[in-house]
């Protein structure tokens, strides 16, 4: 048993040092108890629909969200919009399709099986659209940035007054959790900005969290599940390690060996 | 194979063993003598044996979902995750597998290293090894390109660049790699074909690695010779199976923590980010197996040295047997390589993050001084250990020191120090 805990010791240094490694850069960012987080973290629903709120208001101008379906809205796991809601939403979007059989594309309304329509035709106006800066696509936005939640949460927030010496061009801000402090996106949030149906109060701090929360969802959709899985897969391979544990301990006694 | 005649009791088991002989095989395996000290370093060969099916596995599963095309394999990889039917879990399995396969093929080397298991008889089955071990990280390189995400397109960028060193000859080795003039769709595609192949062929090396190590019989923790069947050897099964199946149920609850609690850990933010040949991310870093290498080829100035240098750091494993002039195989009874042995392991390890950092300033000094002690611990080191070192006395057999009725108190003390370390 001695070995294992060296062996357990030398992974814990192994790794100690990959997440060491990764801390290089990092900067104190804006914390907040995110309901997901840990082995039992799950999503907070009203979060997740305030969220989406957020995101349809604000964001999606700009950023796409293109691996997401209209259906996803609906799912377990999610912001669990009733199917009426969920069909309301796709419908208020136009979508093209087509051909038809006279071979014209043509708009209809929106329906779950969409993908979620894209605010530009392509990357090239989405550029042209936001001074050369392409919005990224948020689907699995918070997973492809190092902070990941913190991050966007505290970007969101981040923005202020350049600091003397610090100039900047047109259409360029300062945000001082963003790498290298410049960022081409303008400062989105402010008190007020969106009327949120459940009454909430609609704060920058409470936009930053909720929208933050459904970027969460959108890269992870299936965390609630893994969640719940990895922790039975555990519980059972911990008594299954004891049970083989103790059969190991008695077919080895039949030997003078210690094992 | 075997030393032993097997015949089997049924008239048809008979007939068919004598056509097939199958059933003498599963004999074998299961009265396999094997060393009755084997300590837990040992279960890692088993470990690995797992950790390969099931990247054979779940790499079978995403290949049926997965598109190999420079503008379909990101949105494919996000199919997987979201559409197909655990399709998240197959990714996460087969993505920290490939972690968890690192961690396990380096316990098992440095095991090897630390108990001499790579000297005669046993050269064939260490050479073999360090084949494997250039498959897998082949395999993990090309399986890292697959997703097609940031990381991926400059990883491979960089690597594959790695061959325009070669004198003459480089520039055109790159264009025929890549299948065009920079890494695109044909890159892809080949990568996919090659990532495809590799774990079969590491397959059928394990087989022989296995084979060749059923010639001599396993190592031990003491490094001697044993008589077998003896009082020093249990039967494979079900001794050693149950043994191994704890330590494999471990090493699971490690791999399921990974997968189910923090499955992106490992991996690099950037590869969430679609590939784009216009922009270079701000550091280009090889999953956390491959950076001692890395550190290594970014120590050295010049870049067809440094790729030299590279490949002779897993090279030089190769000639290991003749290198270690010792005749004592166990570090137990070698106090001075001992001391050397956990110098190597921190010196990789170093080598490990300074890999991680910019190769730059102190960063830089260390990498080189790390470097400069790898090669020196296989080229200076153990030759000249072999000759001046003072090693303890060895028991003649297994039972003996366990037993207490060793003729040699000294090494028994030795032996239970060490287990205390």
């Amino acid at each position: 048993m001695k070995n294992f805990f060296r062996i357990s010791f030398l992974i814990a240094l192994f790794f100690g040092f990959q997440f060491n490694s990764n801390a290089a850069e990092k900067v104190e960012y804006l914390k907040t108890d995110w309901s997901f987080k840990g082995p039992f973290g799950k999503f907070d629903r009203a979060a997740l629909q305030r969220g989406y709120q957020v995101y349809q208001e604000v964001c999606s101008s700009c950023h796409s969200m293109k691996y997401l379906s209209y259906r996803n809205l609906v799912e377990e796991g999610g912001p669990e919009f009733s199917v009426e809601q969920a069909k309301a939403i796709a419908a208020s979007f136009e979508v093209k399709d087509g051909p038809n059989a006279d071979g014209e594309m043509f708009m209809r309304p929106g329906r779950l099986s969409d993908k979620f329509v894209m605010p530009y035709e392509n990357e090239k106006a989405a550029q042209a659209a936001n001074g050369g800066a392409y919005p990224p696509d948020m689907t699995v936005l918070v997973k492809a940035r190092g902070g990941g939640v913190d991050y966007i949460y505290s970007l969101l927030q981040g923005y202020e007054d350049p600091p003397a010496g610090v100039t900047l061009d047109d259409g360029v801000y300062y945000n001082k959790y963003m790498y290298g402090n410049k960022i081409k996106m303008s400062n989105q949030l402010s008190d007020g900005l969106v009327e949120y149906s459940d009454g909430t109060n609609a704060s920058v701090e409470q936009m930053a969290k909720d929208v933050t929360t459904f970027l969460m969802w959108t890269a992870e959709p299936h965390l609630e599940t893994r969640h719940k899985m990895g922790f039975k897969a555990i519980v059972y391979l911990i008594i299954l390690t004891v049970l083989v544990y103790f059969s190991m301990k008695r077919i080895w006694s039949r030997i003078e060996t210690k094992v | 194979m075997s030393e032993h005649e097997y015949t089997p009791k049924s008239k048809v088991g008979k007939w068919f063993n004598d056509r097939l002989p199958l059933l003498t095989l599963a004999n074998h395996l299961t009265d396999y003598p094997t060393p009755k000290n084997l300590n837990y370093w040992w279960t890692f060969g088993g470990i690995l044996t797992f950790c390969l099916i099931t990247q054979i596995v779940t790499g079978l599963v995403l290949a049926m979902h997965y598109i190999a095309h420079a503008d379909m394999a990101f949105s494919s990889v996000e199919h997987i995750m979201r559409d197909v039917n655990y399709g998240w879990l197959i990714r996460y399995i087969h993505a920290n597998g490939a972690s968890m396969f690192f961690l396990a093929v380096y316990i098992h080397i440095f095991r090897s290293l630390f108990y001499g298991s790579y000297k005669s008889p046993r050269e064939i089955i260490w050479i073999i090894g360090i084949i494997i071990y250039l498959l897998m990280m082949a395999a993990a390189f090309l399986g890292y390109v697959l997703p097609w995400g940031q990381m991926s397109f400059w990883g491979a960028t960089v690597i594959t660049n790695l061959f325009s060193a070669i004198p003459l000859v480089g520039e055109g080795i790159v264009t025929w790699l890549w299948g065009g003039y920079s890494v695109d769709n044909p890159t892809l595609t080949r990568f996919f074909t090659l990532h495809y192949l590799i774990p079969f062929l590491i397959l059928g090396l394990v087989v022989l690695h296995i084979w060749a190590l059923h010639v001599p019989g396993n190592n031990n923790p003491i490094g001697i010779d044993i008589k077998k069947p003896s009082k020093d050897t249990v039967p494979f099964h079900p001794y050693i199976v149950i043994k191994d199946g704890f330590a494999l149920l471990m090493f699971m609850i490690v791999f399921a923590f990974f997968v189910f609690y923090t499955p992106n850990i490992l991996g690099h933010a950037d590869n969430y980010i679609e590939a784009n040949p216009l922009v270079t991310p701000a550091h280009i870093v090889p999953e956390w197996y491959l950076l001692p290498f890395y550190a290594i080829l970014r120590s050295v100035p010049d870049k067809l040295l440094g790729v030299i240098a590279m490949l002779s750091a897993i090279l030089i494993l190769a000639a290991l047997p003749w290198l270690d002039t010792s005749k004592i195989r166990s570090a137990v009874f070698r106090p001075l390589y001992k001391q050397f042995y956990w110098i190597l392991v921190a010196d990789v390890l170093i080598l490990g993050y300074v890999g991680a950092m910019p190769a730059e300033g102190l960063y830089l000094l260390i990498a080189r001084i790390a470097t400069a002690y790898y090669f020196l611990h296989f080229l200076v080191v153990l030759p000249v250990l072999g000759f001046k070192e003072r090693t303890t006395p060895v028991p003649l057999s297994i039972t003996e020191p366990i037993l207490g009725g060793s003729p040699n108190l000294a090494a028994v003390k030795k032996k239970d120090s060490f287990k205390d370390q």
